[in-house]
């Protein structure tokens, strides 16, 4: 892809300032409470907003139906995660279940 | 229990036994994300160089589904910036106990913090038993995690070019999953689960906005609803309801 150094580049940047930047203004600067409690929902935010769209649509398309295999196989697998806190075996069951229920229930 | 026992050596591994279990979940993980950027049309010196120079897992995915939708640079940066913005949060937490370290000590450190070793590294500071040497268990911590997320992106990297059309197998889903696993755990409050929701529901609302923009709404959506869930409900039920930030000082 053009610009991909570039890209990385400013990935490299955004994603340091958060790491180091805290750590290197130490004691000298104190982060405001609120922008503290703010930033404890950004990864669920984030990530969920990644999530639900990748399974319940196919093609742009809300698809609840069986026939969704990402859907089922992740409804699985955030089952497990629930229960089990193991994110090996979420991955495990998951990927297990979505290729198990195309090549059984909807036949390959 | 003795108190005299720490020394660099010691604590550098302790700190790589601690985190092998975090290690191992990220595996796959890895190797996932290189098979996956390669896919997506990003080259293997820039895949490995995402790993190498940006490593933060769950924003390398987010950048390679991006550049598989054709989304600009700037965007894929501004994203990241959202995404790996909770790093703020584990440094503010671990900085009182940094306080003694040059910055000789703390730029690679900084550099390397992750989810998984601040979850280590969080407890090992903790510990009052005297030792002078924690800054090498959280090094130990931090170089595993850095060489194992390397080689497994190398590997997928491989496999990736090797293996055609690795998308069939539905690795995008593999990282869907990845982050299930990582998110579910933690909707154990009415707070966070509100997050969930409605982040999830708005992705599906603003879907339709280019660049995936709708992915940064819904994200915002999502952060306002768990704020002001948390006020209210701190400010109703003072004393049963939650929850200083983890390890903040007053």
């Amino acid at each position: 892809m053009p610009n991909e150094w570039l890209m990385i580049a400013g990935m490299t940047l955004v994603t340091i300032l958060p790491r180091y930047g805290v750590l290197a203004l130490l004691g000298r600067v104190e982060m405001p409470r609120p922008l503290f409690q703010a930033l404890r929902f950004v990864p669920v935010a984030v990530l969920s907003a990644i999530i639900v769209p990748d399974i319940a649509l196919v093609n742009g398309v809300l698809d609840l139906s069986p026939q969704n295999s990402f859907l089922i196989a992740g409804l699985v697998a955030g089952a497990v995660a629930w229960w089990r806190k193991n994110l090996l075996l979420t991955i495990v069951v998951g990927m297990g279940t979505l290729w198990l229920w195309r090549a059984l229930i909807l036949g390959g | 229990m003795m108190s005299t026992e720490f020394s660099r050596r010691s604590e550098f591994l302790n700190g790589i036994r601690d985190t092998m279990p975090l290690v191992i979940g990220a595996i796959p993980f890895g190797f996932i994300f290189g098979a996956l950027a390669v896919n997506n049309g990003i080259s293997a010196p820039g895949t490995l160089g995402l790993s190498l120079f940006v490593f933060a897992g769950s924003s390398q995915f987010i950048a390679a589904g991006l550049v598989a939708q054709g989304t600009g640079v700037l965007l894929i940066i501004f994203t990241t910036f959202i995404v790996n913005v909770r790093h703020a949060l584990y440094s503010a937490t671990l900085a009182p106990h940094m306080k003694h370290l040059s910055q000789r000590w703390l730029f690679p450190l900084g550099f390397w913090l992750t989810d998984e070793t601040f979850a280590v590294v969080v407890g090992r500071y903790a510990r009052a038993d005297g030792s002078r040497y924690k800054h090498w268990y959280h090094l130990g911590s931090s170089v595993i995690m850095y060489v194992n997320w390397s080689l497994c992106t190398l590997v997928g990297v491989v496999a990736g070019q090797t293996i055609p059309d690795l998308s069939a197998w539905g690795l995008n889903f593999a990282m869907d999953v990845t982050f299930l696993g990582m998110i579910m755990p933690q909707l154990r409050t009415r707070p966070m689960l509100l997050t969930a929701v409605v982040a999830g529901m708005s992705a599906l609302l603003f879907y339709g906005l280019p660049n995936k923009l709708g992915l940064i709404v819904a994200a915002l959506c999502g952060i306002s609803a768990g704020f002001a869930a948390e006020t209210w409900l701190a400010t109703t039920k003072p004393t049963t309801t939650t929850a200083p930030p983890e390890g903040q000082k007053e």
